[in-house]
């Protein structure tokens, strides 16, 4: 039976085209490859070629004939020994599947019926003995318990190894677990990122430490497009166990370049985890279920909070689970919701508001993706304002997304309008006044929650 | 062209030499079906045809071993059924089918197969080269003597990250054979406008790794320039480069008019340089194989790729409750 040599579709949006001109005549004998025809789509003129052999039968739609539609049949190709008889009529176009019109299911993290219920879970059990230690030691404690329990754990980065880390969070650890698992890379970015996410597809759990998050700019593309995405377009079969850890965020009279927060950026993409810790219990007990997670994990750290103390659980095996929030403070006017150094100005807040008489509730969301809304709804619920605070600049920030989701889920609720209080929408200037004023402030915070408040 | 001649007595059996031209047909056969599908909307937006290259990955596969790895840029096909993927598998996902490698959800340039060691299918072009020097990394440290095919072109070869990658790879003597399957056109920028010297393989020298030129349109000088390679790398030796000079037929993805060739030089390399009618005439001058032979062959390869393009149709498109699933493990 003569086969139909269909108007094809030349480009991925294509319709319709012209059948500018035909190479080939009926009788004419067409192998695989050669080209027949020339058609003119939207964008170019494009060489049409025979994917079947044999002889043209009947030419079914003449040359210069505009809008033809793709799939129309345009002409006939006999096989072996046949005849070319009478010359069909042109057929309709055969339709390609439409794509399928289904409503797209709910997002799983979406609006939910259930009333949500704030998690008062504490990190470590009620008498539990607790050590001073600084969020730096954490950090490095937790990577050296990962490396000492998972042979396949191993740390690469700018400095870690002779140099003992340019923050000093890898200290010691070159002694202790060798160049092999300890490993100094060039200064190279988006080359040593892309070569730790080949190892993790290869079975093996990197932890990638960049200097700073700033650097981690020229390897974006690896963590996003290669990291990030891979499980998905694999169909689920090939996962990306890597943590990319180092400092983010502005530090100190180090200039536009080097003082970025990139929490809202990774929190955007699926297919990521993101943490940002403020103490070092959370630093240690993240950095562990992150170490551990089968999933890309930003971790993202900050170079003030380094030499910071607080209390650390005394346990063997201590994590956090990457996904809840941690009340700080418990309180009845407002909630303030923070995470990472941000948490610094919410406190420091909460205490002059509990002088005026205002009792402020304070989160610290800790993770960034999976955020725990229920915990931040059940607090606004509660108090009926909320001020949401970070250093980051404040277009598309993490408060920004809060502010959406507590008004489609608690509207009702709301006293007042939610405030933002972030970086302000400038590169990070260097003198020290402006610099200053870049920032968050503490005076900020507690002006936003007397305006919600209406004191 | 400074290829090498054609081996001119080959160290291989007919079997294999039937092999490698059945091999090379599937791929060839495939594509034209993938381009046909295309054409009538089963196949949706980009679709990178491997077209005149097939003696490329025919070769390495042959100087392959079980366990070694293998990844790509985009014009992915080819590879994954050199390496035995399964072609309905392939072509359902090229039509965005249930039953394709990545059940619908990565689409042409995104296919992956942890069972034959494939790591895809990347769609940044030249981004596939450090991810290969890790999976070398990740050989070398689990000490299990594997070595990986990272295969790149000859556009991806003036990505920044790919000499990054070559510092590394030789700084650390991973075992990855870096395979620059150089069509000549990036794109459509011929590789004399994008391109400081005209064979690429000796930048690897700036960082001490040996390389070479190969004939890309004979599958036999690709199979020993691999097997070559795979003993540098297996002997901890560190990486290696294969400059694999080769020509792509049709154009960069279905929609490129490619304007920025003559039709005669195609034509030409058609004509004379053609890796599947190269050994279809060994085969048929060293009396390994008669014309019914060849026959039967391509029958049975029209069959294959006629049923996997039935089996990409047939297979339905993925349950909505697939949108939300695999985006964590």
């Amino acid at each position: 039976m003569a086969i139909e040599i269909l108007m094809p579709a030349l480009s991925p949006t294509m319709e319709e085209g012209t059948l500018a001109k035909w190479l080939v005549k009926a009788g004419d004998t067409v192998s695989s490859g050669d080209i027949i025809a020339e058609i003119e789509t939207d964008k170019a003129t494009m060489e049409f070629e025979a994917v079947d052999e044999g002889v043209i039968g009947h030419i079914l739609v003449p040359e210069g004939t505009e809008n033809v539609k793709v799939n129309v049949a345009i002409a006939t190709l006999l096989e072996d020994g046949e005849e070319a008889g009478a010359a069909p009529a042109p057929s309709a176009a055969t339709e390609a599947p439409a794509p399928a019109a289904e409503p797209a299911p709910a997002t799983p993290a979406a609006v939910s019926e259930a009333v949500p219920v704030m998690n008062l879970a504490p990190d470590w059990p009620e008498g539990t003995e607790l050590k001073q230690q600084t969020v730096r030691e954490a950090l490095r404690d937790a990577m050296a318990e990962e490396m000492r329990s998972n042979e396949d754990v191993f740390l690469m980065g700018e400095e870690v190894a002779e140099y003992q880390g340019a923050y000093k969070i890898s200290q010691g650890m070159l002694d202790e677990f060798g160049s092999q698992r300890v490993i100094d890379t060039p200064i190279t970015e988006h080359g040593f990122a892309g070569i730790a996410v080949g190892a993790a597809f290869g079975g093996l759990n990197p932890i990638v430490e960049f200097m700073t998050f700033n650097f981690a700019m020229q390897a974006i593309d690896q963590i996003i497009n290669s990291a990030a995405k891979t499980l998905y377009m694999s169909g689920g079969q090939m996962g990306c166990p890597i943590v990319f850890r180092g400092p983010n965020g502005a530090a100190a009279r180090v200039g536009a370049q080097h003082s970025q927060d990139y929490a809202a950026w990774y929190a955007q993409i699926p297919g990521l985890k993101v943490v940002m810790p403020y103490s070092a219990s959370d630093a240690k007990g993240l950095l562990k279920s992150a170490i551990r997670d089968p999933n890309p994990v930003i971790f993202l750290e900050n170079e003030i909070l380094y030499g910071r103390s607080f209390d650390v659980p005394v346990l063997d095996d201590f994590t956090v689970e990457i996904g809840k929030a941690r009340v700080w403070r418990e309180g009845e006017d407002v909630t303030l919701v923070s995470f990472g150094i941000g948490m610094q100005y919410a406190l420091e807040a909460a205490d002059r508001l509990a002088e005026d008489g205002i009792s402020a509730e304070v989160i610290d969301l800790r993770s960034l993706r999976p955020i725990d809304y229920d915990t931040v709804l059940a607090s606004v619920m509660k108090t009926n304002r909320c001020v949401t605070v970070e250093e980051g600049f404040p277009v598309g920030s993490i408060g920004n997304h809060l502010s959406a989701t507590i008004m489609e889920r608690a509207f009702d609720y709301l006293d007042a309008p939610v405030i933002n209080c972030a970086g302000k929408d400038v590169p990070m200037p260097y003198a020290a006044n402006l610099e200053k004023l870049a920032l968050v402030t503490t005076d900020e915070v507690v002006a936003a929650v007397k305006q919600v408040t209406y004191r | 062209m400074a290829a090498k001649k054609a081996t001119k007595k080959p160290n291989v059996s007919g079997e294999e030499l039937k092999e490698y031209y059945r091999e090379m047909l599937l791929i060839r056969r495939f594509e034209e079906k993938a381009g046909q599908l295309y054409g009538m909307g089963l196949i949706g937006g980009f679709c990178h045809l491997y077209i005149g290259q097939e003696a490329v990955v025919v070769g390495l596969e042959a100087a392959a071993e079980e366990g070694d790895k293998r990844l790509t840029s985009y014009r992915d096909h080819g590879h994954m059924l050199a390496c035995g993927m399964d072609p309905n598998g392939v072509m359902a996902e090229l039509t965005g089918r249930e039953g394709g490698y990545s059940k619908g959800k990565g689409g042409s340039m995104h296919m992956f197969s942890s069972e034959k060691h494939f790591y895809g299918g990347h769609g940044i072009v030249g981004a596939q080269v450090p991810i290969g020097a890790g999976l070398a990394f990740s050989d070398k440290y689990k000490k299990n003597n594997s070595v990986t095919f990272t295969y790149f072109g000859d556009g991806a070869a003036n990505q920044g990250q790919v000499y990054e990658t070559f510092n590394m790879a030789a700084l650390w003597d991973l075992p990855v054979i870096f395979v620059i399957e150089n069509n000549q056109y990036a794109m459509g920028t011929a590789q004399q406008r994008s391109t400081s010297s005209p064979d690429i393989y000796v930048r690897g020298e700036a960082f001490g790794i040996p390389g070479e030129i190969v004939d890309g349109m004979d599958v036999l000088a690709v199979k020993e320039a691999g097997e070559k390679a795979v003993m540098h790398c297996r002997a901890g030796k560190g990486p290696y480069i294969l400059e694999v000079k080769t020509y792509r037929y049709r154009g960069h993805s279905m929609s490129d008019p490619a304007k920025y060739r003559t039709r005669e030089e195609v034509q030409r390399v058609r004509e004379e340089r053609d890796p599947i009618e190269r050994v279809r005439e060994m085969l048929l001058t060293g009396k390994h194989a008669s014309e019914e032979d060849l026959k039967a062959i391509d029958k049975d390869i029209k069959k294959i790729v006629n049923e996997s393009a039935e089996f990409a149709k047939s297979s339905p498109e993925p349950a909505v409750s697939e949108l939300y699933t695999d985006i964590l493990a």
